[in-house]
């Protein structure tokens, strides 16, 4: 077997950030380990698969302790990505990374539906931003957001949800960027460089030049991002 | 109460400190007492625009190291007594400038002049974030074409998030000029209309200087183009948008349209 040396492509690493619950046990420990036995019995597996962090600003634990509510939390099911709230040295043995400068969404309670339901999406709050989006700035937000004035060439919005602009859109949208295939993109005058939802987009040159400087929105149709004017 | 200026624009050569030379001299004119600064640093223009290149001695990059002291470094026009350059070093980059001393520089002038203009070099590095650091009001000067507009929408963005006031949360007033506007070409449609401009950027419009062979004269001759030939039409536009900074009611002028449609656009001076 001949090995063949070439170049060798360097290591590109991304930061990206993920929705994940976050836990924020209260002492003590015990009774909340119950409460969410109890919440758990309501709605089973709603955790499964899904990321959880755990907020231990609240509660003051040795390493050991820590490692011993993860045991807990882990008997339940649940994987714990990552622990925040604490000064644990860095990489103490079997702990999960610490976590830093999380972004709060809205805090929620376990729906009391049918058991083992796919988590719904969370829907985070909508931005309303009240001026014009200059060229070069970025709007971004996990929920929608809505523009009232124009949103410049060279800009772009990026929104979990949905997009709403009520003045011009030259420059960029994507919206369900957090992969919401049903999210959906309205604007007063569409003239944009480039429009996307859930990874699904088109450039300026792909959208009609019957729809130009005309309201219109933007929605997923499986794989295929449609553009209809409106009224 | 001392105004501080910011001439900016992102795009190069689109007319800065033409404009810088000309709204200065026009103010100065009106007597009110105004200093230029030039912060193109190594690149250095403004001097030359106002003929007076030969008696740069000592510049603002020696004022913010401690070299020169700022009386020193102050140039009087000869033409107007009231108008006063502070040059830029033409041996020095951008990196000489600092922050802590622009900021000494611009409060000891706000003590003796009505009118501080910092004339900002393009682009939205150092030298021009600096330049509108401490801006109380800012020219946004664009030319009617898409590149120069889109260039002037990013610098009106970092005007409302780099600057002083904005960091305060206030607002730094922002006023539009529009340089090289040939109504010929504008009306085929081979330049972006008034109309257009207004409404992508929509920011207040200052005024409208028509391109002239005058302005190219005057640069050439080392003289603002309202000093050289104050009866020419960019003249006559710079005069009124310097009225206009100073509070007064001056009609708009658009070269070559008729007088209703003037007023109209004047009426609907963007928000």
């Amino acid at each position: 077997m001949s090995s063949v040396v070439g170049q060798r492509q360097s290591l590109m690493f991304r930061a990206r950030s993920y929705m994940a619950f976050v836990f924020t046990p209260q002492p003590p420990i015990v009774e909340w380990l119950a409460d969410l036995d109890a919440g758990l019995e309501r709605s089973k597996g709603f955790f499964a698969g899904h990321p959880v962090a755990l907020d231990l600003s609240a509660v003051q634990l040795s390493a050991s302790a820590i490692a011993q509510l993860i045991a807990e939390i882990e008997a339940r099911n649940i994987r714990v990505l990552g622990i925040e709230g604490v000064t644990v040295p860095e990489g103490e043995a079997g702990l999960p990374p610490i976590l830093r400068e999380g972004r709060g969404a809205q805090a929620f309670e376990l729906p009391a539906s049918a058991a083992g339901s796919a988590p719904q999406h969370q829907q985070p709050g909508s931005l309303l931003v009240e001026n014009p989006v200059r060229s070069g700035q970025s709007v971004v937000s996990e929920g929608d957001i809505t523009v009232l004035g124009s949103v410049g060439s060279g800009a772009e919005i990026i929104a979990g949800g949905s997009i709403h602009i009520y003045g011009t859109l030259r420059g960029r949208a994507l919206a369900g960027a957090t992969g919401n295939a049903r999210a959906r993109i309205f604007c007063h005058r569409v003239e944009a460089e480039l429009l996307a939802i859930d990874s699904y987009y088109k450039t300026a040159d792909d959208i009609e030049g019957s729809l130009r400087r005309r309201p219109a929105q933007a929605w997923l149709e499986g794989r295929t991002l449609k553009i209809s004017a409106m009224n | 109460m001392a105004q501080v200026l910011v001439v900016t624009s992102g795009k190069g050569g689109v007319g800065k400190t033409t404009s810088t030379a000309a709204l200065g001299a026009a103010l100065a004119h009106e007597g009110e007492n105004v200093v230029v600064i030039d912060f193109d640093v190594g690149l250095r223009n403004l001097d030359l625009m106002l003929g007076a290149e030969r008696r740069v001695v000592f510049d603002l990059i020696n004022v913010i190291q401690g070299v020169a002291k700022l009386p020193q470094a102050l140039i009087r026009d000869k033409r107007l007594e009231n108008l006063v350059l502070l040059p830029a070093s033409q041996t020095r980059d951008k990196d000489a400038l600092t922050e802590d001393g622009v900021a000494r520089v611009i409060a000891e002038l706000r003590k003796k002049f009505d009118w501080i203009i910092c004339d900002s070099p393009a682009g939205i590095e150092r030298g021009a974030t600096l330049a509108m650091r401490h801006a109380d009001a800012a020219i946004i000067v664009t030319n009617p074409e898409v590149s120069s507009v889109r260039d002037s929408d990013r610098i009106i963005g970092l005007l409302d998030s780099k600057t002083i006031k904005a960091e305060r949360g206030e607002r730094v007033d922002k006023h539009l000029l529009i340089t090289r506007y040939q109504p010929a070409r504008a009306t085929r449609g081979e330049m972006l209309s008034i109309d257009d401009v207004l409404e992508i950027l929509s920011t207040p419009l200052l005024g409208i200087i028509p391109e002239s062979e005058e302005v190219l004269r005057a640069s050439n001759v080392g003289s603002p183009v309202t000093l050289s030939n104050a009866q020419s039409a960019p003249a006559r536009a710079y005069f009124d948008a310097a009225r206009r900074l100073k509070g007064m009611d001056v009609p708009m002028l658009v070269p070559g349209e008729s007088r209703g449609l003037l007023n109209m656009l004047f009426g609907r001076k963007a928000a």
